[in-house]
């Protein structure tokens, strides 16, 4: 039956309908592997040549009891022929796994729209479980949707029934039976899912044909039943030319570190403890110890700053992540980092906070606490990617800056981002290497060594322990300028304070001005700052085509700001400040710039969808 | 890193920094620090390969006052920044200056999986039993009943008993010794420095403003000889002006016997390498026993350090750092 999956079955083309785009939302108990279905068919996505954006949306607790609302795990993906930003707003295509997954997600689902169900899991028990009073599928409540049930529990264990796995096995290949008809309905290949099913089991060969069985059996099942009177087309799109892969944003922070390491010729010391969303760079680091990686997962997240500090003491490139409550853990590392001016960089995944707060959902809240969450005058620099491919870049010149500098800085990632996946077209690896400064102090001799020297940019030389001649103590105390001596003169604190804040500022000279995009002449500005850069983008383009006139300027340097950044924003009449927290960004702009910003916040746990952009700009307009 | 013998002996006024040493007249660490001096030029080492990472409270002010590299860190955390150094660079001389309540308070967590660790670093804890530079409130070693300003009617915390906390941590070297007896102390810190694996080192010192007199009862001179006993691998464990202690192991217990009462078979005789038994010497208090000094135990296994690094040069072995490779990664596609 192989052939059903390479061409469209004759007849079947009259009713192939080709769209730009489609969203599909794979829902289950968090048993039943939506994430690993939902990332097979973004690979799938990918691999055709779609442009892609992810939302995988699961529960903080591993198992709750299964078929119950707390249990209920999720993962969107939007693809296209064009060029796009988000997830999507509504899905097109639902499938749910059980009655839980139907009741958590409707709510997203615009009329008309495609509600893949398993019937099988419409039982009494279920659907109790799910605290429905009566079966949707036997009221009027879906009355409007496209609903197409399918026994796929059954299917699954009938099509499994020679394969030689345990009937417990049988019924966890479900979803890719799921898998395998929500292919069908878009065209797509099997084969890429097949050989990752084939390497993943290599083990278990066993399973890996048990799987692909159920997806070939979800294929044939839609194909030979005509489950729909339309079958989809989304072409390849025409993104600009270049090489691409998937990438999450976690993965391209770990390159992004990796790649800084390298070409700065120093070994990586990566402190981690495991936190959610943040753990992925300690697992994936710790996979690159062939790139003198060298990854220490500590007792805790105080244990872990220190020991990166540790390291960049010893010339080597220390590293720290976690997310919102571990960073709160490690500032006062940081402020000891930026007393005794070494390279340190923290990355914080953001969550929902505070306190243990959503630790499987994305927030923007620690702006504030990256600037301002530590003791005295502690200046440190900020970098918010935009999207997960940019989480590469911006870690890259992160190390540089922290390096450069001498100095922690903070990569503010989130939830959103870091799980999140997209086509990412690769920097061009030759010209990647930035001209590294490494000539601190090194050279210099015994008498003319001093540990608090400046060069023209304040930062101070970074003598390694080792090296002779430069012999010298540093510590959290206050140090006489220059010599480096403890010292308590009131003149001299105030003007290290001065050196160490107008080090930070003058970043501001070397990162690149803030760029407008969008009708520069408009009225109207948007202004954003890490992952909204997606739904923004989607937002002004789409209400731009619809002849309105907006601009829209994404903040990736918050610390210090781009230089031109007052100009910018005094540049239009109206300026709306869009974050996923209680107003941060705009606290700073207002202050900084005195603009009179308007704040529009969202602190769902959620990104931000693009309707919701649409209509909190729209009465401006 | 310059071999011992290029450059010409170190004496240890060479290990001085140019700074004012201004802990109080009196303080137990103006000793420590003159002999940890002679024990540092004794090694032969040069000045560079030295690094003293310490956390807050009296005695981590030492670094200032060595002239090696030093790092003054932050309350409790000096293991962990001492970690992220001995990864970075691992042929350094690394040293730990902590005191009861920077590395059993706040620091514990560090201190013990630096232990179970065993990265190659020489970990000295200046027992006081207080805290000085907050001004005298008590500290986990001190003894329960213990009246200071944050106790005003006598502490309700049972005090740890450092040694057997390292024993139990998995130390591999373990060992205690006096702030002001510096023969001994020089023996035990160039052992410490000999030994690869984390060196534990409790230094019974004397705080004179807010504990004075904490351990005289065993270190005064006079008292001395009966007090304590020195521990030294192979010899029987006697004690007393005329030597006319022992100690004898009673069905799995320690007892301190008159030394005639026992035949010399009796007496039980140190062995650094008998984990169990430096656990029955580690709770030996005086007055129901002599305290002992010198080197508790003695053990061998793998530094963390070095099991990294091996796992980092077998890595390099395997397989090619190629950045573009890693950066591709297996599943890429090209846009015309």
């Amino acid at each position: 039956m192989q052939e059903n999956t390479e061409s469209a079955p004759s007849g079947a083309a009259k009713a192939e309908l080709v769209i730009r785009h489609a969203v599909v939302r794979f829902a289950g108990d968090s048993g039943d592997g939506m994430q690993v279905t939902g990332g097979q068919f973004t690979s799938t996505a990918a691999y055709v040549g779609n442009d892609l954006a992810t939302l995988p949306d699961f529960p903080a607790e591993i198992r709750a009891p299964a078929g119950t609302l707390a249990g209920v795990s999720a993962f969107q993906v939007n693809f296209a022929s064009e060029d796009i930003y988000t997830p999507g707003d509504e899905p097109d295509v639902l499938v749910a796994m059980n009655p839980a997954a139907l009741k958590l997600n409707l709510a997203d689902m615009r009329s008309g729209s495609t509600i893949l169900l398993n019937t099988d899991a419409f039982t009494r028990g279920d659907l109790a479980k799910a605290e429905y009073q009566s079966n949707p599928l036997e009221d009027d409540s879906l009355e409007g949707y496209q609903v197409v049930g399918v026994a796929m529990t059954s299917l699954t264990r009938k099509a499994l029934q020679e394969s030689g796995v345990s009937s417990k096995e049988r019924d966890r290949c479900k979803n890719f039976f799921a898998l395998g008809i929500a292919y069908w309905m878009f065209g797509r290949p099997l084969e890429p899912t097949a050989d990752w099913l084939r390497s993943k089991f290599a083990k278990r060969p066993e399973l890996a044909e048990a799987n692909i069985l159920a997806l070939q059996a979800g294929h044939n099942y839609g194909f030979n039943t005509e489950l729909l009177p339309v079958y989809f087309r989304v072409e390849a799109a025409r993104l600009p030319a270049g090489v691409y892969r998937n990438i999450t944003g976690n993965e391209a922070t770990v390159l992004g570190l990796v790649a800084a390491a390298k070409n700065a010729g120093r070994s990586l010391v990566y402190g981690g403890y495991p936190i959610t969303p943040a753990s992925d760079i300690l697992h994936e680091l710790a996979r690159q110890r062939h790139f003198d990686v060298r990854t220490i997962q500590c007792e805790d997240e105080i244990a872990s700053v220190c020991a990166a500090i540790g390291a960049s003491y010893g010339g080597a490139l220390g590293c720290t992540a976690s997310s919102g409550p571990g960073i709160a853990l490690k500032q006062e590392a940081v402020g000891l980092a930026t007393m005794v001016e070494l390279p340190l960089v923290v990355i914080n995944v953001q969550r929902g906070g505070p306190s243990t707060g959503l630790p499987t959902k994305t927030e923007q809240a620690d702006l504030l606490q990256a600037l301002y969450g530590r003791n005295g005058e502690c200046p440190v620099p900020v970098v918010a990617p935009a999207s997960a491919g940019e989480c590469f870049e911006l870690t890259y010149r992160a190390v540089w800056l922290a390096t450069r500098y001498m100095c922690p800085v903070f990569v503010l990632t989130d939830g959103y981002l870091a799980n999140g996946s997209e086509p990412w077209r690769l920097p061009d690896m030759a010209t990647l290497s930035m001209a590294w400064k490494t000539t601190h102090a090194a050279s210099e001799q015994m008498n003319g060594f001093a540990p608090y020297d400046r060069d023209e940019v304040l930062a101070r030389p970074w003598a390694v322990p080792g090296t002779p001649g430069l012999e010298h103590r540093i510590g959290g105390l206050e140090k006489q300028a220059i010599s480096g001596n403890v010292s308590y003169d009131p003149a001299n604190h105030q003007q290290m304070v001065e050196i160490r804040a107008a080090k930070i500022d003058g970043i501001s000279q070397e990162i690149p001005e803030q760029e407008v995009e969008g009708d520069a002449d408009a009225e109207v500005l948007v202004v954003g700052w890490g992952s909204t850069h997606g739904a923004l983008t989607a937002a002004t383009e789409h209400l731009s085509e619809s002849g309105h006139r907006i601009a829209h300027a994404q903040i990736r340097y918050l610390n210090p700001l781009p230089r031109n950044t007052g100009d910018v924003l005094r540049r239009f009449k109206r300026v709306f400040v869009f974050e996923l927290n209680g107003g941060q960004l705009v606290r700073l702009l207002r202050e900084r710039f005195l603009v009179d910003c308007i704040p529009v916040n969202k602190v769902q746990g959620q990104p931000f969808k693009v309707v919701e952009i649409e209509a909190a700009i729209k009465p401006h307009l | 890193m310059a071999e011992p013998h290029e450059h010409p002996p170190l004496k240890p006024k060479d290990f001085a920094s140019d700074q004012a040493v201004r802990w109080c007249p009196g303080c137990g660490d103006y000793a420590v620090l003159k002999t940890a001096q002679q024990a540092f030029a004794e090694t032969g080492r040069a000045r560079s390969e030295f690094a003293v990472i310490s956390g807050i409270g009296c005695s981590s002010r030492f670094p200032y006052y060595l002239s090696t590299y030093g790092f003054h860190t932050i309350h409790g955390r000096a293991p962990s920044v001492a970690l992220g150094l001995k990864v970075a660079r691992p042929e350094l001389s690394v040293w730990v200056i902590t005191g009861d309540g920077d590395s059993l308070s706040i620091g514990g967590n560090h201190t013990i999986h630096a232990l179970r660790r065993n990265l190659d670093i020489n970990f000295l804890l200046f027992n006081n039993r207080i805290y000085g530079l907050t001004k005298g409130q008590y500290s986990p070693t001190s003894e329960l009943g213990k009246v200071t300003k944050s106790s005003p009617m006598g502490t309700v915390d049972h005090p740890f008993d450092p040694l057997s906390l390292a024993l139990g941590a998995g130390a591999t070297f373990v060992a205690r010794s006096v702030d002001v007896q510096a023969k001994p102390l020089k023996s035990v810190l160039l052992g410490a420095y000999h030994h690869k694996g984390t060196s534990f080192v409790e230094i019974y010192q004397n705080c004179p403003i807010f504990n004075d007199d904490a351990f005289a009862v065993i270190t005064d001179k006079p008292v001395r000889t009966e007090r304590q006993i020195e521990l030294e691998h192979g010899k029987p464990l006697v004690y007393g002006k005329k030597q006319e202690m022992a100690l004898v192991l009673d069905r799995l217990r320690l007892r301190a016997v008159k030394r005639s009462d026992v035949s010399e078979a009796e007496i039980l005789v140190h062995d650094t390498a008998n984990r169990e038994q430096a656990f029955l010497l580690a709770q030996m208090h005086w007055p129901e026993f002599p305290e002992p000094m010198g080197v508790f135990y003695q053990g061998q296994r793998a530094t963390y350090e070095d099991l990294l690094l091996d796992q980092v040069s077998q890595a390099q072995k395997s397989k090619k750092a190629d950045l573009t490779e890693l950066v591709y990664g297996k599943n890429h596609w090209t846009v015309q």
